[in-house]
């Protein structure tokens, strides 16, 4: 290990021990039949034409390079697996992640989002978890809002020339975190608060979701920088097909 | 390779570390459903308690709540179907790579 990376472990388990001992409580996807049905509309139709901004981007990804489906495949398997994980967290309940960084990283934030809402149309209806009618709310916030800010902190970080791997762990962290963040924009935009309106719902709301989060978005982006190490050890031909590689020259 | 390998593990066992040392901190913490988290915070900021309109499909199909041990069973559903999707093609990458190299070797001698 270089001198860097053992800072990195020790500033990562002291912020672990620290956090370790603070109890509050959270949440995750908006539930069924917890928005108003104008706010049900109102995100669903959002939605829309990112969704097909999506398809249409899967489709050209997967007419320019047949191979890279495979690849597709893994990334929606990632969100599935991710997403399904209820892990506990520091302030003492559990919440999960959302496993759409990889995808944004891989095949642009457009394509994620037709990976996510396969994953939340699952939850809803076999798991009673997030809606049916908060469909639209947590596709935006899981599938669309999140995979933007990921993909936006990865191209950031490649323009800054920041090391690759740093750069992913960020836009997946963040990207999650982000997520969360949208989740409470909603909850506080169908719930404002008498005494303080929105701002004031926001805080309320994030101060229910982050802290919980935040641990979890820290392993998402190491997961994320796990499989991508992975793929770009063994699938290098399908990584560079997708530019997500360049060329090595020999 | 070994480098990365390495790294690798390092990196995994943060996560777990992450994942597992509220557990071991927190003695006697619920852990609960952290849906209900924010709900209740929506029945704060309102000042009543909030009827949801409408109810999970799932729920009205069986006609109540989801058995906490079949939720878990279709939690595990999703996270088996996720993992063999990738252990298959991370499995076929592997294989593939090493017979790619086994190939080159071939050429070379």
């Amino acid at each position: 290990m270089s001198n860097k990376e053992k800072k990195m472990v020790t500033v990562i388990s002291v912020y672990v021990l620290t956090l370790g001992i603070v109890p509050t409580a959270n949440a995750m996807h908006i539930m069924e039949g917890y928005l108003p049905p104008m706010y049900c509309i109102l995100w669903g139709v959002i939605c829309v034409p990112f969704l097909i901004a999506g398809y249409l981007s899967i489709k050209k990804a997967l007419s320019e390079n047949r191979k890279s489906i495979t690849i597709l495949a893994m990334a929606g398997a990632f969100i599935f697996v991710i997403s399904s994980l209820k892990i506990p967290s520091v302030t003492g309940s559990c919440s999960h992640m959302t496993g759409t960084g990889l995808g944004a990283i891989l095949f642009g934030p457009s394509a994620v989002s037709i990976l996510g809402i396969i994953v939340l149309i699952f939850q809803a209806i076999l798991l009673a978890h997030g809606g049916l009618t908060t469909l639209g709310a947590n596709t935006f916030s899981m599938a669309i809002a999140g995979p933007f800010v990921s993909y936006g902190i990865y191209k950031l970080c490649q323009k800054l020339k920041t090391n690759r791997y740093v750069g992913i762990f960020l836009a997946a962290t963040l990207g999650d975190l982000f997520t969360y963040c949208v989740t409470s924009l909603q909850l506080a935009l169908a719930y404002p608060s008498q005494s303080g309106g929105i701002s004031t719902s926001i805080v309320k709301f994030l101060a229910v979701f982050a802290p919980t989060q935040l641990p979890l978005s820290i392993i998402e982006g190491i997961l994320t920088v796990v499989i991508i190490m992975c793929l770009e050890t063994y699938a290098k031909s399908e990584m560079i097909g997708l530019g997500v590689l360049k060329e090595e020259k020999n | 390779m070994g480098e990365k390998k390495k790294k690798i593990i390092i990196l995994l066992v943060i996560a777990v570390l992450i994942a597992i040392i509220p557990l071991f901190t927190l003695k006697g913490v619920e852990f609960g459903g952290s849906d209900d988290a924010g709900s209740e915070e929506i029945s704060k900021i309102i000042g009543r308690e909030y009827k949801p309109w409408f109810t999970p499909v799932m729920e009205r199909w069986i006609g109540g709540e989801l058995p906490g041990e079949v939720e878990s069973l279709l939690f595990c559903v999703q996270t088996g179907i996720g993992v063999g999707i990738l252990a298959y093609y991370l499995g076929r990458f592997v294989e593939r790579s090493k017979h790619e190299d086994s190939k080159e070797k071939e050429m070379h001698n």
